[in-house]
């Protein structure tokens, strides 16, 4: 979507400008338009960066709240190198992402599978919808110190909240995506011969995969936050028990470099969430580039 | 059995269909409505938009019940929707997600027939629409004329016994829309299945039809039935300059336009 819209200015060719030519010019202009996004890019980070850092060793803001860049990729190798005082990083990094995996196949499993079947089916969607929105109103992260009471200091909490967290997010899109599919392709594939389950299986959930797809963004982002907000309130190892005590020990430095930990996982993961989104929806129109 | 086989295609007799509105009053969109479609025949049903001319083919699917009346398939009454039916949508129904080979497929797929033979079927029903080279494209990559050719070719691999049309051309632009009349009278000259034709457009349902039923202003009603006696088989593109076709036009129109004129006063009102 970067470069979806070219300028080749049409008007500057002369008359009798060959395609090759128009073609070779407007490829020019699109490496160009792509370094120029990039350079910025980077600009802007170490602009950024730097001022935080400056500002730092001026002293113009206090670096033991706000610690500075340099002691942030400090800790980094530290933790990377010599490992935790709570054991090794790569340990805790493992254990947030179980938990977070975990909820989060299970919630989106849980969500398009209930979504799609109160999506096809009117009268139970009319019996649950009341509960669903009981239960959506509550804010999930208050749920965190009843799963742990009930479920322990171990995985099983960390992976109850992240599920509850992602679930209702995938349900909601599944549900509307299903409600949203055109009527006259459903007429047409029964009319085809489709039973209710071939229906469902190659004509409502294909199409409320795009719904779905926006879901699934989203909720692994949501499923992280349940599982280190599980590990806030309480537990043995994780990220979010890294940020607990560096909390508790006024270790800034330490709490900035679990958010940049947590920050790579997710881009990471939502990169990866759109190669497999891309690869499923090659049916979709791609934008054409303008070419004047 | 024997009553059977010689029962006509189609018979809606005395139906009536209401609706109720989102605010619980009862509409009529057709009422003693009777329409008999023989085996083979070719019928254009025409009226003013909005008069319930699509309510008819749905009671013919099973995708809708009558509120009073009965309609029969083969001497037999509707129950559910009937295998030997195909239908062919205003709109674009083909299943945007799959290739245009695996859109034909999915009929036979449905009903239950192997892969390997479904994909001989559909290859064979492609290249009778002219689009075997596209058969890996997808539909947003072609053009309306040829989604409309695939819709085709994915309704006549069901060798439909009886085929519904609702408005299946009114989207596409005049000279392919002539092209579609062409490919269609050729398909159904192959098949002899029993058309339903429903349309706004006067000339191409003389064009295409053996029988013209008019349609009067909401609640549908049949007005009147016109039998086109043109021989066939008919070129489309040349046809409409015959003075036959003119006469046809000419009668039918001054009985359509009354009920256009009706709907339009009350749209107006």
């Amino acid at each position: 979507m970067t470069d979806a819209a070219i300028d080749i200015r049409a008007g500057s060719f002369r008359p009798g400008t060959s395609d090759a030519e128009i073609e070779a010019a407007a490829a020019k202009a699109a490496q160009h338009r792509r370094r120029t996004v990039i350079f910025w890019r980077f600009a802007i980070l170490i602009a950024f960066l730097a001022a935080w850092e400056i500002s730092g060793r001026k002293a113009w803001i206090d670096p033991f709240f706000y610690a500075t860049p340099s002691a942030i990729a400090q800790r980094l190798y530290e933790w990377m190198t010599e490992g935790t005082s709570e054991g090794p990083l790569w340990y805790h990094l493992y254990v947030t992402m179980e938990e977070a995996v975990l909820g989060f196949v299970t919630g989106s499993v849980a969500g398009i599978v209930i979504g799609v079947a109160l999506g096809r089916n009117r009268m139970a969607s009319d019996i649950f919808s009341i509960y669903i929105k009981v239960i959506n109103s509550i804010p999930r992260v208050v749920l965190a110190p009843i799963f742990i009471m009930i479920l322990g200091l171990g995985l099983a909490s960390k992976v109850a909240l992240a599920f509850v967290m992602v679930f209702f997010v995938v349900f909601h899109n599944a549900f509307q995506g299903v409600r949203e599919a055109d009527r006259a392709m459903i007429a047409n594939a029964r009319i085809l011969g489709a039973s209710d389950w071939q229906l469902t299986r190659s004509v409502i959930v294909p199409s409320a995969m795009s719904w779905i797809f926006a879901s699934l963004h989203v909720s692994f982002g949501f499923a992280i936050i349940g599982a280190i907000v599980g590990e806030f309130v309480g537990s043995r190892y994780g990220i979010g028990l890294l940020i607990n005590i560096a909390k508790g020990s006024f270790d800034a430095a330490g709490m900035y470099a679990a958010i940049v930990i947590i920050m790579v996982v997710a881009l990471g993961a939502e990169y990866l969430m759109t190669m497999v989104e891309n690869r499923l929806a090659k049916w979709r129109p791609q934008p054409l580039h303008e070419t004047q | 059995m024997a009553q059977e086989k010689s029962a006509p295609a189609i018979e809606l007799i005395n139906v009536s269909r209401r609706f109720l509105s989102p605010t619980g009053k009862s509409l009529t969109a057709i009422r003693d409505f009777t329409m008999t479609v023989e085996r083979g025949e070719f019928v254009a049903v025409v009226g003013p938009t909005g008069c319930g001319k699509s309510t008819t083919l749905n009671l013919v699917t099973g995708l809708a019940t009558p509120s009073a009346g009965e309609v029969r398939i083969m001497g037999a009454p509707v129950k559910g929707i009937d295998p030997r039916i195909g239908f062919v949508f205003q709109s674009d129904a083909l299943f945007p997600w799959r290739t245009v080979i695996e859109n034909v497929m999915a009929g036979p797929l449905f009903r239950g027939r192997a892969k390997a033979e479904a994909m001989a079927a559909a290859r064979d029903w492609l290249a009778r629409v002219g689009l075997v080279r596209f058969e890996q494209h997808y539909p947003h990559q072609l053009s309306g004329g040829m989604r409309k050719r695939v819709a085709l070719a994915q309704t006549f691999i069901n060798g439909p016994e009886i085929l519904l049309m609702d408005e299946p051309f009114s989207a596409l632009d005049v000279q392919t829309r002539v092209l579609m009349h062409e490919e269609l009278l050729r398909l159904w000259s192959e098949a002899r299945a029993s058309v339903v034709f429903v349309t706004h457009d006067l000339e191409e349902a003389i064009a295409l039809a053996d029988k013209v039923y008019v349609l009067t202003a909401g609640p549908a009603t049949v007005k009147s039935v016109y039998t086109i006696d043109l021989p066939r088989p008919r070129v489309v593109a040349d046809i409409r300059y015959e003075q036959s076709f003119i006469d046809y036009s000419r009668t039918i129109w001054a009985d359509l336009k009354e009920e256009v004129e009706t709907s339009y006063a009350r749209a107006a009102a």
